[in-house]
């Protein structure tokens, strides 16, 4: 555990569906300004930890902490506003919108307008939006090298450049955390490693902390601080990237089987391409 | 003043007549919702163009009650078939709110033909019931009343059976609660969608002709279609018990208010209750809640 | 050929209209608006009129069908509520005009917030039952409160007056409706530029992400509600000071049914799309008539089958063009205007 004080602090949560446990007692930190990951085979219960934290699923029981306050039961809106991000798996931008009215809508929650300003168009309103374009412009699409598809309608995009648009809008929320599901599912090599050094640029140039549900382990093992192993909704190891990758009962989870060292070796294997 | 208990037990035995008839709308309903997701307003407007049918060949064209009723529920059954065919097969994949709209246009469509074939005018259908009343105890029903309540619970009963044993109808079971895995098992799911419509429209046929023998024919009785819908939301979209239980209610529901109330007061109940169920209850009382994913 | 334009500020990319050409286009436009009711006879005006009251309320039909994803069945009904509001204002008070119309925007506003109400439950077909429910339950309201609707018979309306300026016929009608349709669409374009409009825009798209991304689903859909109700309201209230008698068989479900084939016809989702769709479902029974009327001689009962053919062209509008044409008659537009962007090129 770092020194630092957790910025996001998942405390004891456990998460049913009917009799089906999903989550049970799962507990974690989330250091400020690190990458942290969470990893575990299919059906170990990563996004489902992803909506007790984005405020889509209550959990039955335990706490999840944001910078010491208890939002357990706080609405999604308002996650979004206190500078919790997230991005889905499956990508859920918004198909009738053009990619920059996409990014703008993260910054709903931080604006001001009400309905007598936004029908007149004068004012307040006008300013906000002119500020709001002029900062989307310059820090984020810049950023991440989107100004040739700005005007595009989202369904006319190839489906990397879809992953890069929702980071946008993520990183539109000014968030204090951003949580990634699955940023680079089903990218190829090249645009993975872009994603990668996207990452790893918001955490050091925005200061934003990270936490990511992913598969891919080189890229898990190359940019995280801190991985969580979950396995049939629980922790069975958390620690760093190197020190968890030795851990049996990690490798027997993804194996289910017995030839541990063979393992360990692909994983190492991995790690040094 | 006293309660006239065989009063009310009359209006009860009435308006459980008028339940059976909105319970079989309500199936024909569910049937096309369950086996193509299309939740289809226009199901009153081919109720009414199977009435309107059945006028025809009967007062038209002379043919007997038995023979008439066959050929109106055929017809409804092709007009099923139809709509299915040119308007709602091509939005297949479209978002359910458009098909829902498409619907409602078909709808508008077969009033404005039916008023130009038939006439704005309400009318009569022929007799071909009988008149003499039935008694069941003490209480006076009228004898359409009885014969429509039997007919509707009989067609409900056969299209249960089918549903549960006939492989058509297991074939239906099987798109309704997965398209694509039906698809892989080999059924032919277009053709699934069609026999739901055209056994809906049959459905929807029959029961026009009853609705008419009882109240009169007129291009606005498609409104009973709207007393319908609001039996399978309170009984919920996807469920067949759902529609039953939901027909009675409003069935009684509607007699009681019109009767102790006053006519104009049947509607207001109807759709006061349609209100108070997607408040309290959305999804029916045996609908399937629908799960949310991202 | 046009190539390109040349935008030297965010500001300038984000005006409603941001090419010369197109300001060109408007300022002429406006400009017949203008002459139009020194030239035109008095049937031309009532249809303006008529139009500009259709155009109201289905561009607020189209803030919550099109741009919210909420299909209403209740446009019509709401009209009545803004009638009535103006008709009771009118016979019992006497307030002046403006004050009366925005009283009517508020009533129905507040009214159909109540309607949206189930929408703290279920979304899309649900609400559309709702809203069905809605409209029958209004009717009777119109039809049996009679203390204050006056029941059947209904409500005598006198004329609308601005500034001891009486408004009894369309051509003194069009300078009040006119103004107010250009302003309450202006309005409805400039809210789909701000975070209002997107977050409505969101909840249409997967409403479910837009709560993730910080927009309260509950308040933002009562306020498109509310806001369609609105423009109805408005939209209503005109319609009385027009027809000068409310009654409850003047807002007839088939209305809503015209409203919402207005909505899809013209293209739902785009403040064009309301326009155009308005402008073209009025003319329809029009040009119906006029049909009609040239059959009169070979067909003697033509003028019976009006009702029914309009009802059939309504419903095959409705199907067709979401069959066929889902974006409506704004998309047709945008590739028109494409078209003679990029001649002599092919697209």
């Amino acid at each position: 555990m770092s020194a630092a004080s957790p910025i996001l602090s998942v405390d004891a949560v456990s998460l049913s569906f009917g009799g089906l446990k999903a989550l049970s007692g799962v507990t974690f930190d989330v250091a400020p300004n690190s990458i942290t990951a969470v990893i575990g085979p299919n059906g170990a219960g990563k996004t489902s930890l992803f909506n007790c934290v984005s405020g889509f699923y209550t959990p039955q029981q335990g706490a999840i902490r944001f910078e010491g306050a208890d939002i357990t039961r706080t609405h999604p809106p308002h996650r979004a506003k206190i500078g919790l991000a997230r991005t889905f798996q499956n990508i859920a931008l918004f198909r009738g919108m053009t990619v920059l009215d996409n990014i703008k809508l993260g910054r709903h929650a931080h604006m001001r307008t009400n309905l007598l300003d936004a029908l007149l168009y004068w004012g307040r309103a006008q300013r906000e939006e002119m500020a709001l374009r002029a900062e989307i412009e310059e820090k984020v699409i810049d950023f991440l090298e989107i100004n040739h598809i700005r005007n595009q309608p989202v369904a006319s995009l190839a489906y990397g450049l879809r992953k890069r648009v929702e980071l946008a809008r993520a990183l539109a929320m000014r968030p204090k955390v951003l949580m990634l599901d699955e940023p680079v599912a089903g990218m190829n090599r090249e645009e993975t490693e872009d994603m990668a050094r996207f990452i790893l640029d918001v955490k050091e140039e925005w200061g934003v902390t990270i936490l990511m549900v992913e598969h891919d382990m080189g890229m898990v093992m190359d940019i995280s601080d801190h991985v969580v192993v979950l396995n049939f909704g629980t922790v069975i190891a958390r620690g760093k990237p190197a020190e968890v990758t030795q851990n049996p009962d990690v490798i027997r989870a993804y194996l289910g089987g017995t030839d541990i060292e063979a393992l360990q070796r692909r994983i190492q294997g991995r790690e040094a391409a | 003043m006293d309660f006239d208990w065989l009063f009310f037990a009359e209006v009860t035995l009435a308006a459980l007549g008028n339940s059976a008839l909105l319970a079989l709308t309500g199936l024909a309903f569910v049937l096309i919702y369950k086996a193509t997701r299309v939740v289809n307003l226009a199901i009153g407007e081919m109720l009414m163009v199977g009435a309107y049918l059945f006028f025809s060949f009967t007062a038209g064209l002379g043919l007997p009650p038995w023979g008439a009723i066959l050929l109106a529920v055929v017809g409804g059954a092709l007009l099923g078939a139809t709509i299915e065919r040119a308007v709602i097969r091509p939005m297949l994949g479209e978002a359910a709110i458009s098909v829902f709209m498409v619907t409602i246009g078909v709808g508008s469509v077969l009033i404005g033909l039916t008023e130009i074939i038939w006439g704005a005018e309400p009318t009569a259908l022929p007799d071909f019931m009988g008149k003499a009343p039935i008694f069941i105890g003490d209480a006076y029903v009228s004898r359409k009343v009885v014969i429509g309540f039997s007919v509707a619970a009989a067609v409900i009963a056969v299209f249960l059976l089918a549903f549960r044993f006939w492989r058509g109808g297991i074939a239906l079971r099987a798109t309704a609660s997965d398209q694509a895995a039906a698809y892989s098992c080999g059924i032919n799911v277009p053709a699934v969608f069609s026999l739901a419509w055209m056994f809906a429209g049959a459905a929807a046929a029959g029961a026009g002709i009853l609705v008419g023998a009882v109240g009169g024919i007129a291009p606005t009785m498609g409104v009973f279609g709207l007393s319908a819908l609001v039996v399978v939301i309170v009984g919920g979209l996807d469920s067949i018990a759902g529609a039953l239980i939901g027909g009675v209610l409003v069935g009684l529901l509607e007699a009681w208010c019109g009767t102790y109330l006053g006519g104009e007061y049947k509607m207001l109940a109807t759709f006061g209750l349609l209100m108070l169920v997607l408040l309290v209850r959305p999804y029916g009382l045996f609908g399937t809640v629908e799960i949310e994913r991202l | 050929m046009r190539i390109g334009t040349l935008k030297e500020s965010y500001a300038a990319d984000e005006a409603l209209f941001d090419t010369r050409t197109q300001k060109a286009w408007l300022g002429l436009f406006f400009l017949a608006l203008l002459v139009f009711p020194f030239t035109a006879g008095e049937y031309w005006l009532y249809i303006a009129c008529l139009v500009a009251i259709h155009v109201i309320s289905t561009t607020g039909l189209n803030i919550l069908t099109g741009f919210t994803g909420l299909v209403s069945l209740g446009q019509a009904a709401f009209m009545g509520v803004g009638a009535y509001t103006v008709a009771v204002l009118e016979a019992r008070l006497g307030t002046p005009t403006l004050v009366n119309l925005l009283a009517a925007g508020f009533v129905t506003a507040a009214v159909g917030a109540l309607v949206g109400l189930p929408s703290l439950r279920v979304k899309g077909l649900y609400l559309a039952m709702a809203t069905i429910a809605a409209s029958f339950i209004l009717h009777f309201i119109f039809a049996n409160w009679t203390s204050v609707t006056q029941g059947v018979s209904g409500i005598n309306v006198p004329p609308a007056s601005v500034l001891g300026f009486e408004m009894a016929r369309p051509v003194q009608l069009y300078w009040l409706i006119l103004p107010i349709a250009v302003l309450m669409v202006l309005g409805a374009a400039n809210l789909f530029r701000t975070r209002i409009g997107r977050a409505f825009i969101a909840i249409r798209d997967r409403d479910i992400s837009a709560e993730v991304l910080g927009i309260p689903l509950l308040r933002y859909k009562l306020m498109s509600f509310a806001l369609s109700s609105f423009y109805a309201g408005v939209a209503g209230g005109l319609w009385a000071y027009f027809f000068r008698v409310v009654t409850p068989e003047s807002f007839p479900f088939v209305y809503s049914i015209f409203f919402l084939a207005a909505v899809i016809v013209g293209g739902m989702g785009t403040i064009l799309g309301g326009i155009l769709g308005a402008v073209f479902m009025t003319l329809v029974p029009e040009v119906l008539k006029l049909g009609v009327g040239l059959l009169s001689p070979v067909l003697p009962d033509a003028v019976a089958i009006l009702s029914p053919v309009r009802t059939i062209v309504f419903g095959a509008l409705i199907v067709g063009f979401l069959v066929f044409e889902p974006h409506g008659l704004a998309e047709i537009w945008r590739r028109t205007r494409r078209f003679f962007h990029l001649w002599p090129f092919k697209t």
